[in-house]
């Protein structure tokens, strides 16, 4: 039963809450392991510097986790990991939390991502402005027919609330308004493309990584920034240049700035080797 | 405890001993025996520990809304009647489908099936039971969906109704392996006089046999249900999670577990949204307590009676 799942997520905080000595030591730069965790959408990408990082430092050991940007950053406020991985900003709220922990977290932005808005590679409609994707997200617009497609309603999927790149979505796409209520959740970028690929009349948002990687399955529509500005396709050329309108910095937070391991596994990601990595995982690197 | 020892008879240990050692093995048998009571106790203090605060501020009536909206910029609202409702709406379908497949499959295995039959198909039912929900929801999202899609010609197939599908495919084992028990737990001497009577074989199973065995049934399918309301991991998967309220099999639903399983993970810890997800469960604690409650009541009685 389903509080049994509690009691481990209460235990696990307890386990944490006793763990927090022995981790602010390790902080301090001495300890030969780190542990990263954070945002989904950069697991791929963490995971990748991770195991090239320990083929270069083979004294250090990395392991990286998932679980959302703010399972990162609460686990950095309590002291259970070194670095947290994030693909939004810290909230306020959040750093309240940090400051009555005496914990500071320092930013470090580390590469760049696009989010594509993808259709089914059956529907007609090729492009949509901000303002035509935000209507459809807070259900304003419910049939492609409003948006110069056929007349079918549109099925709407988004990201859980625990993703990050939810609240990207919701700040930079709807204007920080409310999702409408009708939006389906899905709990994993997975499952989003696998709806869209079963259903011709939904819509949905991925990480540029994702949408490349799904290929012809599903497909990424054209974004204007409004009405009169010029239709631009997701790729990393155009979230670089900054032409594509949604787009993001992945960051990681450390507790102070980083010293000793975590400095170099951080120095790592933003050097040359790392941002080769952040372009082979369907990335954008910073330069 | 050497080998030798263990070999040797309780009587040749010294009486004064023995009666010691006696007490420190109770006492380990009984801690064994009480951790779960232990771990309850903690579970439900921990869980009106972490929702408490809730109460005081932003206050209670905060939950009684209709709108489930905790990561807003504007104003987070955490009303769980949504949630609840979601529940209780897959809950009903799943018990509504898994019940006849249970019933008559449970009649069938105690009354009717031959010895070779039942050998075959009691393995394949536990095997059932014991598939992990994270498959069953990939089976549903991947082969269900788009098929309940289109058999009812909807928009979408992530619905409540492909989600009590998957829901009753999990309770069916349960149903059905307790029903089979009670059925078969009804005295010989009822069928006799039945078939005595004059009545056939499927009469007597229908008309006397079952009915006997009512009160247990009726417990198999609480328990079921108690399984299926706490599942969360094929029902987050496939019910796609938007929080309306509806009464529609054919809408999306979002329910009370998938809601605590989707959002804790992110939540900032001490915040309303953490109290409120607890409070969520304690809601959901005290519905499967329910459930399991009358269960209990039902099965002894019918055990008594």
């Amino acid at each position: 039963m389903k509080w049994v799942g509690m009691a481990a997520v209460f235990a696990a905080a307890c386990l944490a809450a006793a763990g927090c000595s022995r981790r602010s030591e390790d902080a301090g730069g001495q300890g030969r392991y780190i542990t990263v965790k954070g945002s989904d959408t950069m697991i791929q990408l963490v995971s990748a510097w991770a195991e090239a990082f320990m083929k270069v430092n083979p004294g250090i050991e990395v392991s990286t986790t998932g679980g959302g940007s703010g399972t990162g950053i609460a686990a950095l406020i309590n002291g259970t990991t070194d670095i947290a991985a994030a693909s939004r900003e810290i909230k306020d709220d959040e750093m309240k939390f940090a400051a009555e922990k005496a914990v500071h977290p320092v930013e470090t932005t580390v590469a760049r991502d696009g989010i594509a808005v993808i259709v089914n590679p059956q529907n007609p409609v090729n492009g949509l402005t901000i303002e035509q994707i935000r209507k459809i997200y807070v259900g304003q617009t419910t049939n492609w027919r409003q948006v110069g497609g056929p007349d079918e309603p549109i099925t709407v999927l988004s990201r859980e609330s625990s993703s990050g790149t939810y609240v990207f979505f919701q700040d930079h796409v709807l204007g920080r308004q409310d999702y409408s209520p009708k939006v389906r959740l899905m709990p994993a970028t997975a499952t989003i493309v696998q709806s869209v690929e079963d259903d011709r009349w939904a819509i949905g948002y991925v990480g540029l990584g994702y949408a490349v990687e799904a290929g012809g399955r599903v497909k990424p529509l054209e974004v204007k920034a409004n009405e009169s500005a010029p239709a631009v396709t997701p790729s990393e050329a155009t979230v670089r240049s900054g032409e594509y309108p949604i787009a993001r910095p992945l960051y990681v937070y450390t507790n102070g700035q980083p010293t000793g391991a975590v400095k170099q596994f951080v120095d790592f990601a933003t050097g040359s080797e790392g941002q080769r990595i952040v372009r082979e995982t369907g990335y954008v690197p910073l330069q | 405890m050497s080998l030798s020892s263990e070999a040797a008879l309780p009587l040749s240990i010294p009486a004064h001993r023995g009666a010691r050692q006696e007490k420190v093995i109770r006492l380990l048998f009984m801690s064994a025996a009480s951790t779960s009571v232990i771990v309850v106790a903690l579970i439900f203090l921990f869980l009106f520990r972490e929702a408490g605060p809730f109460a005081l501020h932003p206050g209670l009536q905060e939950l009684l809304g209709a709108r489930w909206m905790p990561v807003s910029f504007q104003r987070s609202t955490y009303g769980i009647y949504p949630l609840v409702t979601g529940s209780l709406l897959v809950t009903t379908l799943a018990t509504v489908i898994a019940v006849p497949f249970g019933v008559l499959g449970a009649a069938y295995l105690a009354e009717i099936a031959t010895a070779a039959e039942r050998e075959i198909l009691k393995p394949f039912i536990e095997l059932l039971a014991g598939i992990p929900s994270v498959v069953i929801g990939f089976f549903g999202l991947v082969v269900l969906a788009p098929r309940v899609k289109a058999l009812f010609g909807l928009p979408s197939g992530l619905t409540a109704l492909t989600g009590a599908l998957l829901l009753a495919l999990m309770a069916i084992p349960t149903i059905m392996t307790i029903s089979e028990d009670a059925i078969r737990s009804v005295p010989g001497s009822y069928r006799q006089a039945s078939l005595a009577l004059g009545a056939g074989m499927l009469q007597t199973t229908w008309k006397v046999v079952v009915p006997a065995a009512l009160p247990g049934i009726i417990a198999s399918i609480m328990l079921g249900m108690g399984r299926v309301i706490g599942e969360t991991m094929a029902v987050m998967m496939v019910t796609g999670n938007a929080a309306v309220i509806t009464l529609s099999p054919f809408q999306s639903v979002r329910t009370m577990t998938a809601t605590v399983a989707a959002e804790m993970g992110e939540v900032a810890f001490g915040s309303d949204h953490y109290r409120a997800l607890f409070w969520v469960g304690i809601v959901l604690l005290l519905m499967t307590f329910g459930i399991n409650l009358v269960a209990r009541r039902v099965l002894r009685q019918y055990r008594a009676g």
